[in-house]
């Protein structure tokens, strides 16, 4: 692969027009289409034991402390007042970071997975482009580890007052990330200003993954678009008829709970500790249903792209389509309909992630198995590691 | 590669790295003064209350509430701009897939790209108590990108439609 600037770009080959060529053995796209997956499964797979075994349990401890506040206030104990917040604060951060240990470790993936589909444009040499993947790839794991392991390590033997150990290596994976992809979109504008020049080719016109046109990529793209589009409608639903009238009645529902323990009226203060739970329970819902149902429809779209990589039989790459559209549907419904339904809703929502985790993982097996047929056809020795 | 899809992905990485070095700056700089703001607030509320001294604890409540108004809004810009970065790329990478002519597609790429900036921008702007009213910039902006989508939904429906016509 060439390193020079005055034919092609990053690591297209004009001598394999197919999906292959851009893939080869640790090029920055395989870099970050396997990392990239591997960092959604493992976000994913997170997110489903935290919601089943740290989630709820979290929220219920939490109004335990509540009450236990406003008890305390009822009985005019100021110092039991301050340890029961101090509980809500460390269930808090507790649920905090490992909510955003959650959501970076996904959002890198995917932003992993669209840095690959915009390789062939990046204009870099194979090795700075290898470079910046793995940069990305070391931020996309130091900061959700960093951020995960805040609620324990604390602020033992950090020199500042605010940041611990924990949250210094998350920010140090941030700074990673934002360089690389900083570098990414530098490659993409050198790229432009060559290609304008009319220097280099087009080599999307090329791109074998770009021109696929499977069953499993047309579902995978108008069901991810849908996806999105359903969640954009329901979350601007939610924001111009819920946001304000929930953030007025959290306020005023704090409000009553004082007022009520402070003068000793404990069936008011009773029905106010519940209507203050259910109404965070309401919010969680509506959040959570809006993120996961666009982000399973962008990673749908995603998804569509990269089937050319998917080497299995098309009815294997049909099943696995039809089991994540269909997970990315259940999941975030039932995530609503948990309100209503209790626990029976929420079992069925984290049947439907393990639906599109599931999915998600035979459709990486199938990357896998193409990434060693291309290895083998290009006559890598895996015996000494050097191409034959 | 066309303008559309060079709007898409150069908006679509430009927007990703604004929204990440907000993000980076809140979380260094902002992000734990004010949950610390928002915890001592409401803890404040619950002790004045023990205390009998109401007018003091509904002020801190108050306190609490306006700090996690303006919160949920900077978390909810940084996530909205870097999720919509993200839509922007992909789309630019299927945007030759759209049942559409160039024109139109251009049309798309820029009503969804003007849409991902305003409407977190909007959202931010509910937090600074200037004058005018920002909501009508968050309810033009996603009106925008909803719109958009909806073309861009319809256009697959179209494109992939007359591919599998033509296979």
């Amino acid at each position: 692969m060439t390193g020079q600037h005055d034919i092609s770009p990053g690591s297209f080959s004009a001598s394999k027009p197919d999906a292959s060529a851009s893939f080869a053995r640790l090029s920055a796209r395989r870099l970050f289409v396997i990392g990239g997956i591997g960092l959604i499964l493992a976000g994913m797979i997170f997110g489903d034991i935290f919601a089943v075994f740290v989630l709820h349990q979290n929220a219920a401890r939490i109004n335990e402390r509540l009450l236990a506040a406003t008890q305390a206030v009822e009985a005019h104990n100021a110092a039991a007042v301050a340890t029961a917040f101090q509980g809500i604060g460390n269930f808090l951060e507790n649920r905090g970071t490992k909510v955003d240990a959650h959501v970076h470790m996904i959002g890198f993936g995917y932003l992993a997975l669209l840095l690959a589909l915009v390789q062939p444009f990046v204009f870099w040499s194979e090795r700075a482009q290898k470079r910046l993947a793995w940069a990305f790839l070391l931020g996309a794991v130091l900061l959700p580890v960093g951020v995960f392991l805040i609620h324990y390590v604390g602020l033992a033997g950090s020199p500042f007052t605010v940041l611990g150990w924990a949250s210094i290596f998350a920010d140090f994976g941030g700074v990673l990330v934002l360089l690389a992809t900083a570098g990414e979109l530098w490659g993409l504008c050198r790229y432009w200003r060559r290609g304008e020049v009319g220097r280099i080719a087009d080599p999307s016109s090329r791109d074998g993954m770009l021109s696929d046109r499977s069953w499993a990529s047309r579902a995978l793209l108008v069901g991810g678009t849908l996806l999105v589009l359903a969640g954009f409608v329901h979350g601007a639903y939610y924001a111009g008829i819920h946001l304000y009238a929930n953030e007025a009645k959290d306020q005023s529902l704090l409000s009553a709970i004082v007022t009520t323990a402070a003068s000793g009226r404990p069936v008011e203060v009773a029905k106010a500790l519940n209507d203050y739970a259910q109404l965070q329970g309401d919010k969680a819902v509506n959040i959570a249903a809006h993120a996961h149902i666009i982000e399973f429809g962008i990673l749908a779209m995603l998804m569509a792209l990269f089937q050319p990589y998917v080497d299995l039989s098309e009815r294997w790459r049909r099943i696995w389509a039809e089991m994540f559209l269909a997970g990315s549907a259940i999941l975030p419904v039932c995530v609503l309909l948990e309100m209503r339904w209790g626990l029976v809703a929420g079992g069925i929502a984290d049947a439907g992630g393990g639906l599109v985790v599931i999915a998600l993982g035979g459709m990486l097996a199938g990357i896998v198995r193409y990434t060693g047929r291309i290895d083998a056809a290009d006559g890598f020795d895996a015996a000494n590691g050097t191409m034959r | 590669m066309s303008s559309a899809r060079k709007l898409l992905v150069g908006g679509g990485l430009a927007l990703a790295l604004w929204g990440m070095a907000y993000g980076f700056y809140y979380a260094a700089f902002v992000e734990h003064q004010t949950l610390d703001r928002i915890g001592s607030s409401l803890a404040s509320g619950f002790t004045f209350a023990a205390q009998r001294n109401l007018p003091e604890a509904h002020a801190a409540l108050e306190a609490s509430a306006r700090a996690t108004y303006v919160y949920v809004r900077q978390v909810d810009a940084h996530g909205h701009w870097i999720g919509l970065s993200m839509l922007l790329i992909v789309l630019a990478a299927c945007f030759n897939r759209l049942g559409f002519g160039e024109k139109q597609r251009w049309y798309l790429a820029l009503s969804l790209l003007v849409g991902a900036i305003t409407f977190p921008l909007g959202v931010l702007f509910e937090t600074a108590s200037g004058g005018g009213d920002p909501k009508i910039i968050v309810i033009a902006g996603s009106a925008l990108i909803i719109l958009a989508l909806l073309g861009v939904a319809v256009g697959f429906i179209c494109g992939e439609t007359e591919n599998s016509r033509e296979g």
